[in-house]
């Protein structure tokens, strides 16, 4: 029966969920909130309902209701019907160079993250910082899940590149009692923006040949306890730097990470790393993972390998921190310690070793479960830690591991228009 | 005359106090196959470490086509053109067969670091080429059709064949097969000596092969050396190996009751 149900479905390309999606974000917009109140909700529910659940269980039902009426029934009755009209534009779009139809689904991708999201700021905070959450698990994840190295440094190249972009955003165009008056006329630093989030991940980088360099040696355990050390290196070197007020933390970034910039970032972040582990260059990592003597042997160069893994990874880590900095408008050494160390390794884990959609899957997943889970207070980490634990029992590399993203086939459609319906 | 392919000179290896490997020589010229027999612990792999630069050698000199080899990381001098295989086959557990060949050719690769990060147009090309080649290598070991399986679901003469495949895609000058048939059936045996004859024959491969099955050095190898205790006993050709009172002492055992 549920197999019927689905089947249609199983036809529908990638662009029709877009269409589906987008037409439920639009109705919510739209109608949300006449219906809420309909329905005696105080206000939309900002997180599809998991926080009104959990605070007033009697209001469960109406939660339900309105994410049916909403979100549910016109995305499936959308996709469902648009499914015959989306493979035909799916299919004319695919004969269109892989970028010009990538963009297409991108563009209608953040079109249903914008409508959604444009309904409260609460929304676009969570928003933001998912996705930051996405470009740091991915750039973990090729260190620890591509290359199989512990690495715990994590944090630390977040760190150096928040501060990195940081410094260059407030002393070059804000007027700071820290860094004095503004050099550059703002009105410029939206352009160089990127030039500061970059440069922050290059310093990152920097970092990550500290653990680079001790990785050709060791590895496993130790590696680990040497990147932690790298990562209480970073944090107290920052708490004690008084040119960027230590403990007290560096305020007043300028708010220039919105939607859309965190959005490109992200995407840029996805592609650059799908298409390193997809090349041969990048599965040598793999090859180091599964025996270093073996991919030696068969002319990879190790040491450049586990170099190039870890700059790349730190760089990403670093563009993340960058953003993040500018995204809370505050950071201080607190924000890069233990508990954001497990909350990414966290992720990485929960999604899946060695995997794209696993990274995207785990990040956004334990992202928004925190955000959801918020109103239960200290229980909330109880309820994560012991999904978890289920994860690794059922599945110990996480959810969707060792899996490829194949972007092209992702977007092909999926029956012949002539024959869908 | 022309350059051996291969060059070993009164090469030594000391582990701590124990000399494993002492005063060997060895010269393979273009397409001989050259057999390396002699009991556990005898020092064969020792040798193999040595010359692919797993290890570097206390005493000695390698000469790879006239090139002095030994001392540099075992990257290079695979790149260089010495390939093998390991006798407890060395695979990736989580790779599939056609990705273990592709990734032998990693030193050919010239689209460099920015082609992986951005897949440029020159990347794409290359890739495929590679692919060309690793298919075509699979073809010839008879294993195209296992290309897209994890190595680790494939059954033990199969993954045999990916290491063969793989040590071949290096292009190199010379294989080094390390016990190639150890822990074979009778059936898989034959195959994989059909597999080292086609290789020799078609590719004009040198091959140097440990061995421990008489049958086979018997069979394929010109010329064979025993070693025992780090020390070649005996060098000459299967039969008179096989015939050398030292050799029968030291590998087959005593036959003969006193």
């Amino acid at each position: 029966m549920a197999g019927n149900l689905w089947k249609p479905y199983s036809r529908v390309p990638l662009l029709g969920w877009f269409f589906g999606a987008l037409v439920a974000v639009t109705l919510e917009r739209l109608a949300g909130a006449p219906l809420a109140q309909f329905l005696g909700l105080q206000k939309i529910p900002v997180l599809f309902g998991f926080s009104d659940m959990l605070k007033t269980p009697v209001s469960i039902p109406n939660v339900l209701l309105y994410l049916l009426a909403v979100y549910v029934v016109p995305a499936a009755a959308v996709t469902r019907l648009g499914a015959s009209p989306a493979n035909g534009i799916a299919a004319a779009l695919y004969r269109f160079p892989m970028a010009v139809t990538a963009a297409v689904h991108l563009a209608l991708l953040y079109a249903v993250l914008h409508v959604w999201a444009g309904a409260s700021d609460y929304r676009v905070l969570v928003l933001r910082l998912t996705l930051i959450a996405v470009m740091l698990t991915l750039s973990l994840n090729v260190i620890n899940g591509y290359m199989g190295e512990f690495s715990c440094s994590h944090p630390g190249f977040m760190a150096l590149g928040a501060y990195c972009a940081s410094v260059l955003t407030i002393g070059l165009f804000v007027d700071a009692e820290l860094f004095g008056a503004a050099s550059l006329s703002p009105a410029l630093g939206r352009f160089l923006f990127p030039v500061a989030l970059v440069l922050g991940g290059l310093l990152a980088s920097f970092g990550g040949l500290f653990v680079a360099i001790p990785s050709f040696r060791t590895r496993g355990d130790y590696l680990a306890i040497i990147s932690l050390a790298f990562l209480f290196i970073v944090k107290s070197l920052i708490e004690n730097l008084e040119f960027v007020r230590g403990p007290r933390g560096l305020s007043g970034q300028p708010d220039w990470a919105d939607l859309p910039t965190v959005f490109l970032w992200t995407v840029l972040c996805v592609w650059s790393v799908n298409n390193f582990v997809r090349s041969t260059i990048g599965k040598a990592l793999n090859a180091v993972r599964d025996n270093e003597m073996a991919a030696d042997a068969m002319t990879v160069d190790t040491r450049k390998t586990k170099i190039a893994a870890f700059l790349f990874g730190a760089f990403w880590a670093g563009v993340a921190g960058g953003l993040f900095a500018h995204v809370m408008r505050y950071v201080n050494p607190g924000n890069f310690g233990i508990q954001n160390l497990a909350e990414v390794l966290a992720m990485v884990y929960f999604g899946g070793l060695n995997s794209v959609y696993g990274s995207i899957v785990g990040a956004v997943s334990i992202s928004l479960l925190g955000e959801a889970l918020r109103p239960l207070e200290i229980f909330k980490w109880i309820i994560i830690p012991l999904l978890l634990i289920l994860v690794m029992i059922f599945r110990p590399t996480g959810l969707i591991a060792f899996r490829d993203l194949d972007v092209a086939s992702l977007l092909k459609p999926k029956a012949n228009p002539g024959e869908g319906g | 005359m022309t350059l051996p392919v291969l060059q070993v000179r009164n090469l030594s290896h000391d582990f701590g106090g124990l000399r494993a490997v002492r005063g060997y020589n060895l010269e393979i010229g273009s397409g001989q196959i050259r057999g390396l027999i002699g009991p556990n612990g005898a020092g064969k792999t020792t040798i193999f470490n040595l010359i692919t630069g797993i290890y570097k050698p206390s005493e000695g000199e390698i000469f790879l086509g006239g090139k002095k080899i030994d001392g540099l990381p075992p990257h290079r001098i695979a790149s260089l053109g010495v390939s093998r295989t390991f006798q407890n086959l060395l695979l990736w557990r989580h790779m599939t067969v056609l990705e273990h060949v592709k990734m032998a050719r990693y030193s050919k690769i010239r689209y460099g670091w920015l082609g992986a990060f951005f897949g440029t147009s020159a990347r794409h090309r290359e890739e495929a080429g590679i692919e060309e080649t690793a298919l075509h290598l699979l073809d010839r070991m008879g294993i195209r059709h296992l290309a897209d399986q994890v190595v680790l679901n494939l059954p033990y003469g199969a993954q045999r064949r990916v290491e063969i495949a793989r040590a071949l895609a290096t292009e190199p000058g010379i294989l080094l097969l390390d016990e190639p048939t150890a822990g074979m059936n009778p059936e898989e045996l034959a195959q994989i000596m059909e597999i080292i004859r086609r290789v020799h024959g078609e590719f004009g491969m040198s091959i140097l092969l440990i061995e421990h099955r008489m049958k086979v050095v018997m069979e394929l190898c010109e010329t064979v050396q025993t070693l025992d205790f780090g020390a070649v006993i005996a060098e000459g050709t299967p039969g008179e190996i096989q015939n050398n009172p030292r050799v029968i002492d030291a590998y087959l055992g005593r036959e003969r009751a006193e």
